[in-house]
């Protein structure tokens, strides 16, 4: 079957997909995104963004992104259009396949697969989606012009997104859990809800039921202090309780948490060597379209590392027929500097039949960690790939030379 | 595909002989954008079987709701004067409508 080779394969082009790509493009390693809709994800679907520094006015989510994506194509990333199905990152080549049919190989692979809007799985809801309820308020609003909708969640999405519908809405009322006047939303925020006309406020509350013959018609209104249900005549349903990842096609190739977030650490490496993660997949503690982006941009500088380093491992090291002497040394290290005028005169003796490369361990902890080389020097030898030898510290010329003649005569 | 709106669409939706495909979709709708080519790949490869046709409910709010669509986007398929299937949000998959249009076309 044909497959498309590049450097980096991206899947998703939200900020952090697009910042990663910005960032792998301009590092001048073919790079390609890969996102199943529009460009921008979730942040297509958000009107006001006031919190991306440096656009405090008038910057909306679609625009936003339409600009990343602009500024990651200039640079020479690809945005292609696939959904992705199957992934196998076992080998040196991650090879992504789309359900269109695609295969790609890349040397490293950034998913930021983003998060979805999480449901509440309340009677009534499923059946009813698109039917009044709704999970994205820049995409329905118009059809609730001059009517009456009821909003679930008081998190700084919720509020804002209300303040959005309220452009539209008759009226917006808030079921909010919280005694009256809390809410999880941001004081600002708050704030400036309170004093919105249109919006209306239900403390102590939860929705349990949503009800309508084909179209919404009302929701059931439990109050958590007295357990009184009531019924609320309402034209429809916007639910902004959080999100969930994108991560199933993932499951069982990287490690998750207990919810499916991918795990990964400050340098975005999953737990897969040559695949990182970057954006609201990621276990992290803000998901906001500056912090995807601040994971896409390490993402990206990371991959471009490990291919690096990889690579050159494999061109000098791995790949040579003859036996390969490699001085694992370290700038910090005054013996391991100490001691390379001797390695230097041992590969001088052994001309022809042994080659001579040497690694900072410090910029190839990688690599160095990989053979268990923790110190500085420390002498390994390699025969068609395989690690054969290794000398660790204290050593001396006379004992490296006799090793390097065992490894040639061997 | 055609347009139709709130004074075509019994004729060309409800009155029709054939299966209809409508794809009720706004310009403010994301999602909806992110659908159009896929949409239109279909009406390229089934269009000798059903009828395709857009309807944009900024302009047709009312009719909209009359048809029970108060959410994008949504892609109904339409035969003998009634709705037989439909394909809302998460669901509203290029996959899925193919799939919609295989059970409903013809």
């Amino acid at each position: 079957m044909a497959f498309r080779e590049c450097d980096v394969l991206i899947i998703g082009a939200g900020p952090a997909g697009l910042a990663a790509a910005l960032y792998a493009s301009r590092a001048k390693l073919s790079t390609v995104v890969l996102e199943k809709g529009s460009p921008g994800g979730q942040v297509r679907t958000t009107w006001s963004m006031e919190n991306y520094p440096g656009f405090a006015r008038g910057m909306t989510g679609p625009e936003l992104m339409d600009r990343f994506a602009d500024h990651a194509k200039e640079f020479g990333a690809e945005i292609v259009r696939g959904d992705v199905e199957t992934v196998d990152f076992a080998g040196d080549r991650k090879i992504v396949r789309t359900r269109g049919g695609e295969e790609y190989r890349a040397r490293a692979v950034i998913v930021a697969p983003g998060a979805e809007p999480r449901t509440l799985g309340l009677p009534g809801e499923r059946e009813l989606r698109g039917k009044g309820v709704s999970y994205c308020a820049t995409c329905d609003a118009d059809f609730f012009e001059d009517l009456d909708i009821v909003v679930i969640g008081n998190g700084d999405a919720a509020v804002e997104e209300a303040m959005y519908l309220t452009k539209f809405v008759n009226s917006a009322t808030m079921i909010v859990v919280h005694d009256q006047g809390i809410l999880d939303a941001t004081a600002i925020i708050r704030d400036r809800a309170f004093r919105n006309a249109k919006m209306k406020w239900v403390w102590n509350s939860v929705v349990e039921e949503i009800q309508g013959d084909g179209i919404v018609e009302s929701v059931v209104i439990r109050n958590i202090k007295t357990n009184e249900r009531t019924e609320l005549e309402t034209n429809g349903v916007f639910v902004f309780v959080g999100t969930v990842p994108k991560t199933d096609f993932l499951r069982d190739h990287v490690e998750l948490d207990k919810r499916g977030y991918v795990v990964a650490n400050e340098l975005m490496e999953t737990s897969v060597d040559g695949v990182y993660c970057a954006g609201d997949a990621r276990v992290k503690y803000l998901r906001q379209v500056i912090t995807a982006a601040a994971d896409g941009a390490i993402a990206a500088v990371a991959a471009e590392k490990y291919i690096h380093e990889e690579e050159g491992f494999r061109e000098m090291v791995l790949d040579p027929k003859e036996p390969v002497m490699v001085a694992f040394w370290s700038p910090t290290s005054q013996a391991s500097l100490d001691f390379l005028p001797a390695v230097e005169r041992v590969a001088a003796a052994h001309e022809g039949k042994l080659n001579l490369v040497k690694i900072d361990i410090y910029k190839n902890q990688r690599v160095a960690g990989r053979y268990g080389v923790a110190e500085a020097p420390t002498m390994a030898f390699f025969r068609g790939g395989q690690l054969v030898e290794k000398v660790c510290w204290p050593t001396n010329e006379s004992e490296l030379a006799a090793v390097a003649d065992k490894v040639i005569g061997g | 595909m055609l347009e139709v709106n709130k004074e075509n669409f019994e004729a060309e939706v409800l009155a029709a002989a054939g299966p209809v495909l409508v794809d009720f979709w706004s310009t403010k709708c994301e999602p909806c954008m992110a659908l159009v080519p896929e949409v239109e790949a279909l009406a390229a490869k089934y269009g000798d079987q059903v009828k395709f046709c857009k309807l944009n409910v900024l302009e047709n709010r009312r009719l909209s709701i009359g048809q029970k669509v108060l959410g994008l986007p949504t892609i109904a398929m339409y035969k003998g004067g009634e709705k037989v299937a439909e394909l809302t949000k998460d669901d509203a998959t290029a996959a899925n409508i193919e799939a919609m249009i295989k059970e409903h076309g013809r």
